[in-house]
């Protein structure tokens, strides 16, 4: 029980603390459960991350699942999990009943235009991130060596049929799933 | 009743069916949000999307989960909001409970790794599709400092290793300030 309710809370702290979410929150997560409780080696966390990136879902999420299964089974992952997204959903939730109940406030909406305008930043940050990744196999501009021209036709192909036919995103990542499984497994 | 039941049937099964598709981070999820709520379904349309889209990367936690379940509020209040947030988190939850017993052989395997690239190119393809639509709503609204902010967070955001948070304050903080010097600017000028 102790474990279970250790488990729940470091997750809901975890969740609390993570804004932005992605990549910046791994060096968090790893304190709490590699340095502080040592729930897992600092090896079987480089595993969990890489296999948070191979399945959906977020990666604090993820992660969360993976450590609280590991320690407490099916009801440490649940646990884990649910504490890890609890105060985005309820905080998020307050935010936008905030902003629509005082959306005659001069204040209140200049607010939200400028989490808007930032928020443009941060996601188009985030797709370049993605992008040269995509690309380069490194999102850092000075280590760039090499360029994948396949995964380059896949974004453009994909990108002209998202733009000219507003094609559905699932069957985008169905379709370069297959092509990409296709082409990276053969050649 | 019965109307309220299929919308919840609905946001249940949407929620499911988008998280298990939800590879490469979270931003992912608004494009599409807005294929099945706002294209499909209308149950609101794009300035409401990317303001849901700001809410839900402005405040801790995933973004994925954060967006879902206030786009299950809008749509169907409290109840919608707690059906979105739990089916948004079951899919994850379910696939790596039963990929944590086999994790080694998972990371190994070239095919999925094969399969993950192409989707990497795919998700790039999803985010700078939303991004063009969404730098639009911005530069929309013709004013000079919010097109400085994006530009500048952006570069920030990109270059640095700037706390999240740090940089929203601010904004937020500017934006405040703005209104304050107008309002003043009113009563004595």
């Amino acid at each position: 029980m102790g474990r279970l309710l250790q488990l729940a809370v470091t997750f809901f702290q975890i969740g609390l603390f993570s804004i932005g979410g992605g990549y910046a929150i791994i060096p968090l997560i790893q304190e709490q459960v590699v340095e502080r409780f040592a729930w897992v080696s600092q090896k079987t966390f480089t595993d969990i991350i890489t296999i948070s990136q191979m399945t959906p879902g977020p990666l604090a999420v993820n992660t969360s699942t993976f450590i609280g299964i590991q320690i407490a089974g099916i009801p440490g992952a649940v646990l884990a999990t649910f504490g890890c997204v609890i105060s985005g959903i309820s905080i998020s939730a307050f935010l936008y009943r905030l902003f629509q109940r005082y959306h005659k406030s001069e204040y209140i909406m200049e607010i939200l235009n400028g989490l808007k305008a930032a928020s443009l930043g941060l996601i188009i940050s985030a797709a370049l991130t993605i992008l040269l990744l995509s690309f380069t196999g490194t999102s850092v501009i000075s280590e760039i060596k090499t360029a994948d021209w396949t995964a380059a036709v896949i974004f453009l192909c994909s990108f002209f049929v998202l733009r000219k036919w507003k094609a559905n995103p699932v069957a985008v990542m169905i379709g370069t799933g297959i092509v990409g499984g296709v082409i990276y497994t053969l050649f | 009743m019965r109307e309220k039941i299929k919308l919840w049937l609905w946001l249940a099964c949407i929620n499911l069916f988008i998280s298990a598709f939800t590879f490469g981070g979270g931003y992912v999820v608004v494009p599409m949000i807005r294929k099945y709520f706002v294209e499909k379904k209308h149950l609101f349309d794009e300035e409401e999307l990317i303001r849901m889209a700001a809410i839900a990367q402005s405040t801790p936690g995933a973004i994925a989960v954060n967006m879902a379940s206030l786009a299950g509020y809008r749509a169907a209040g409290m109840v919608g909001l707690v059906i979105s947030g739990i089916c948004s988190v079951i899919p994850p939850l379910v696939i790596l409970s039963v990929v944590s017993k086999w994790y080694a052989a998972v990371a190994a395997n070239t095919v999925i790794a094969a399969v993950l690239k192409g989707m990497q190119a795919g998700v790039a393809a999803l985010i700078v599709d939303f991004v063009v639509d969404m730098t639009r709503a911005v530069l929309k609204e013709r004013s000079p400092l919010l097109s400085t902010m994006t530009a500048v967070v952006f570069a920030i955001s990109f270059l640095t290793d700037t706390n999240i948070a740090v940089i929203l304050l601010v904004c937020c903080g500017l934006c405040a300030g703005r209104v304050w010097f107008r309002k003043r600017g009113e009563i004595y000028g």
